[in-house]
């Protein structure tokens, strides 16, 4: 076995034991412990997984870990500063978002996402984004809700 | 036991509660009361229980012995003033944790921050039947509040003691009790100190009349939300206990396969690898999920598969092998529908069916095992903790006493988590393996080897007189179900049957079970009755109905939708729809948009009102309602199990359509909030008349009636 893969998750260094063709999300999962982030596919098709690649949102259920040790991984578990929840999460929270939120980590890493490259989207880009997000308790309009709010809140204090 | 299972009625529907286990074992032959610390503590007993029990004083006290067989509810005040309250229907999303707070908090008049929810732990909590039905607002909120007030006047009379005077004029409030007269006042926790009171009670209706309500009612955030947004909430598939191996199971590659040859020697030569073959059921364990993944590769199997029906076949086989006697329970008639039928003005009759759907929740099914002692505990997403618990140990030959199943808040279920597959896969691996193991099931096998909403064959003949009254109406379900079989409308002459038929599919429970399937029948049809008698749709549905309670909500619903309306462009519909079942009435209008060319069916809005009554948290009430429009709208569109021969077809996202953030209308539900009437649940009703509202609509807008469920996945084409 060569050297272990490192990975920088949430501002920390991680050697990965795991082969290096096994998805991100397992070694997230059970190498790592951060479970915050959910299977509920392994098809890339739920967005569950959702995680922030070198800042873009990508579906850690279907890049190899070895793809994602050239830069770095942001979690759920990253998002919150010194006790501070990211806009995001507290629009969520605010918004009451979410159901048996188990597609609330990767709607939220997602969101994040999408008003890093567009600041300020109207309801067409949100849906257009989210579109592979699946939320079967169908709590979508609040998500798109907690997004709006989210965008003006992060404008109006410069984030 | 017995008796509580007999005294739960079951629809037919749930076929899940009858069916075997999927896997059985051999196995070789091989034990609670959780001490709470001091305090005061209140009991609720089933009220048949209590007059089973004819020695049983209506009030008696106990002192850490066993919990009586037949206590439905629990509460705790601790000496740190803290309140527990104990049920046990799980937290599936449904926000439970959330309402039955607010009741205990409102009832024992103490903050809403200090109750604590102990929720579906087969150790902890009070035996339950399961959370289905939409049983535990109905239930569990009336006992909860009848212990919380027990436990207040326990309190009251603590204070009373304390200071040597009658408890009456003493008032219970803000967790303390006051004494007017002296204004000195004793807090909870200080009455609850040293103190070890306990006292049962008969479940009763709830005390305090919704109308005075001063935490019930109110729009309470979900407790523990900052967990939910921060991933910190774990949830089954999240446990990691120490020493935790992979699990994962060998599926035969359809329904009904039996292996005929197996060698699983290049699977045991691995590594940490672990494979258990017991009858049918072959498992592998290792360190890890891909370890796991690869030993199960490595074993070779041939497996003997049987013919089977197929999707295409699907209907004619159900009504083809309907039961020939349906027999009392499953029938109602009055006056007579052959008569009727002859001497109508107007004749109607249309046969409607309804496809397998899955419930596809977001968390798979899963289950950790972990055997200590001879003892088995499974941490599981299920919505029968209980049932569970009794599966587990007839299946491993233990006493009930020997298992314990606890279920995490969980990814969802909307009826599909009754069953317990997962843990006793889990289980049977982690007693090989001498370790606990966890067991995740994949997307395909969620699709696969779960259990289905039932597909369903529905006639209906039916006649009106020539004024619009509805005068006959003969309903036959086939294999779906008979939940909401019953038509609200009134009519002299009836007939409702339901026609069991063996499984084709592996069938169960579904949020609202055959209710959906009843409905967009019997509102489909009302539809085509409206048409045939020539008048508009709501009309015709006010002037057949006398339930005010279901004409408050088709005015409500009507109202904010703004019908009748007026076309305003081209492959623009209207329809709408109502209905009522399990203590709560429904109405949903529904707009469509149809491409001409292409046929692609849009919905652009929908409304609806909802009355359940007492509101116990709008803002928790409000998310179901329109989740399960949502929900609904899959259903009634797109959503259907492809089936051939023993085999899903269509067993990904990718190609099981659900609904996505596209094809979400805009929405907007009205509660109809009626402090007058008791609670009933809400997680079920609000998604029945959405797919007959928007068939209805497709018809307004292209005159093309769709009859079966789903009702465009392609689009809509003109023959």
């Amino acid at each position: 076995m060569g050297k272990p893969i490192e990975l920088e998750v949430n501002g920390k260094r991680y050697p990965v034991h795991y082969p290096p063709d096994t998805p991100l999300l397992y070694v997230l999962r059970d190498e790592l412990g951060l479970t915050g982030s959910k299977y509920g596919c392994g098809e890339g098709q739920c967005g569950a997984c959702t995680v922030l690649i070198g800042g873009a949102p990508r579906r850690s259920c279907q890049i190899p870990v070895s793809a994602a040790a050239a830069k770095p991984v942001t979690t759920i578990e990253g998002l919150e500063k010194d006790g501070r929840l990211h806009p995001v999460q507290q629009a969520f929270l605010d918004a009451g978002a979410f159901q048996c939120a188990f597609c609330t980590s990767g709607m939220i890493m997602s969101s994040v996402g999408l008003l890093q490259s567009n600041p300020n989207p109207i309801q067409a880009d949100i849906v257009q984004f989210l579109q592979g997000n699946i939320c079967r308790c169908g709590t979508h309009p609040r998500v798109i809700e907690a997004i709006h709010h989210a965008a003006k809140t992060m404008q109006e204090h410069g984030r | 036991m017995s008796s509580r299972r007999e005294n739960l009625v079951v629809e037919p529907e749930r076929y899940e509660f009858a069916a075997a286990p999927m896997h059985q074992f051999e196995l070789a032959r091989r034990d609670f009361f959780k001490l709470l610390g001091a305090g005061i503590a209140v009991f609720a007993i089933a009220k048949d229980a209590l007059a089973a029990q004819e020695t049983a004083p209506s009030s008696k006290s106990f002192h850490n012995e066993d919990l009586p067989k037949d206590i439905s509810a629990w509460l705790h005040v601790g000496e740190d003033g803290t309140v527990t309250g104990f049920t046990g229907k799980a937290e599936i999303g449904q926000n439970i944790r959330t309402a039955l707070a607010q009741t205990v908090a409102d009832e024992l008049r103490v903050p809403f921050e200090s109750v604590r929810m102990v929720t579906a732990d087969t150790a902890l909590t009070p035996f339950d039947a399961g959370t289905f039905g939409s049983r535990t607002t109905p239930t569990i909120t009336p006992q909860l509040r009848s212990v919380a007030n027990a436990a207040r006047e326990l309190l009251v009379a603590a204070a009373a003691k304390e200071w040597n005077i009658a408890p009456e004029g003493l008032v219970a409030a803000d967790a303390k009790v006051t004494d007017p007269a002296s204004g000195r006042s004793l807090r909870y926790a200080e009455l609850a100190r040293g103190k070890t009171l306990a006292q049962n009670l008969p479940a009763e209706d709830p005390i305090t009349p919704a109308t005075q309500w001063t935490i019930a009612g109110k729009p309470i955030p979900k407790v523990d939300a900052r967990t939910f947004v921060t991933g910190r909430h774990q949830y089954t598939p999240d446990l990691r206990p120490e020493g935790l191996l992979y699990g994962k199971i060998l599926r035969p590659p359809s329904f009904g396969a039996t292996l005929v040859s197996y060698d699983d020697s290049a699977a045991k030569a691995m590594p940490g690898v672990v494979v258990v073959r017991d009858g049918e059921f072959v498992g592998a364990t290792a360190p890890s999920a891909h370890e796991a993944q690869s030993a199960l590769d490595a074993i070779r199997a041939q497996w003997k598969e049987v013919p089977q029906i197929s999707d295409k076949e699907i209907f004619s086989y159900l009504k083809k092998n309907a039961a020939p006697n349906t027999g009392d329970r499953f029938r109602k008639q009055k006056g007579s529908v052959e008569e009727a039928l002859v001497s109508a003005t107007h004749r109607v009759d249309a046969t409607y069916t309804v496809a397998y759907i899955a419930h596809a929740p977001l968390e798979p099914r899963a289950a950790v095992a972990q055997w200590a002692d001879g003892k088995l505990t499974v941490w599981t997403g299920t919505q029968r903790p209980f049932a569970n618990r009794d599966e587990l140990a007839d299946i491993f030959h233990l006493p009930e006493s020997s298992v314990r199943v606890i279920v995490p808040d969980t990814g969802s279920a909307y009826g599909g988590k009754h069953t317990s597959d997962a843990a006793i896969e889990a289980a049977r691996l982690a007693r090989a393996a001498g370790h606990p193991v966890k067991v995740v099931w994949t997307r395909e096998e969620e699709f696969t080897w779960a259990y289905f909403r039932p597909a369903g064959v529905i006639e209906v003949r039916s006649g009106i007189a020539s004024d619009g009254t509805l005068t006959a109406w003969d309903f036959h379900n086939y294999h779906s179900g008979m939940s909401a079989i019953e038509t609200p409308y009134v009519v002299a002459n009836l007939r409702t049957e339901y026609h069991q038929v063996p499984l084709v599919l592996r069938s169960g429970s579904y949020r609202g079970l055959a209710a959906t399937a009843n409905h967009f029948a019997r509102e489909t049809h009302m539809d085509v009755l409206a048409h045939t008698a020539q008048m508009d749709p709501l009309e015709f549905r006010t002037k057949n109905l006398s339930d005010p309670r279901m004409r408050a909500v088709l005015e409500a619903a009507t109202k904010s939708f703004g019908w009748p309306r007026k076309k305003t462009q081209e492959g623009q519909g209207f329809g709408l729809a109502c209905g009522y079942e399990k203590g709560s009435y429904v109405a949903t209008c529904a707009e469509v948009a149809v491409d001409k060319t292409s046929g692609a069916v849009r919905v652009v809005l929908l409304t609806e009102a909802f009355e359940c009554g007492a509101i116990v948290n709008p803002d928790g009430l409000r998310n179901q309602v329109v989740g399960a429009m949502i929900q609904g709208l899959g259903g009634a569109l797109f959503e259907a199990i492809e089936f051939e021969n023993g085999r899903i077809k269509n067993p990904h996202f990718a190609t099981y359509r659900v609904p996505r953030f596209r094809d979400v209308p805009e929405i907007e539900a009205t509660l109809l909030d009626r402090k007058d009437i008791p609670s009933a649940g809400a997680g079920e009703t609000p998604i029945m008349a959405v797919a007959p509202a928007i068939g209805n609509a497709i018809f307004d807008a292209t005159k093309i009636r769709l009859n079966s469920l789903p009702l465009a996945p392609n689009g809509v084409r003109s023959s």
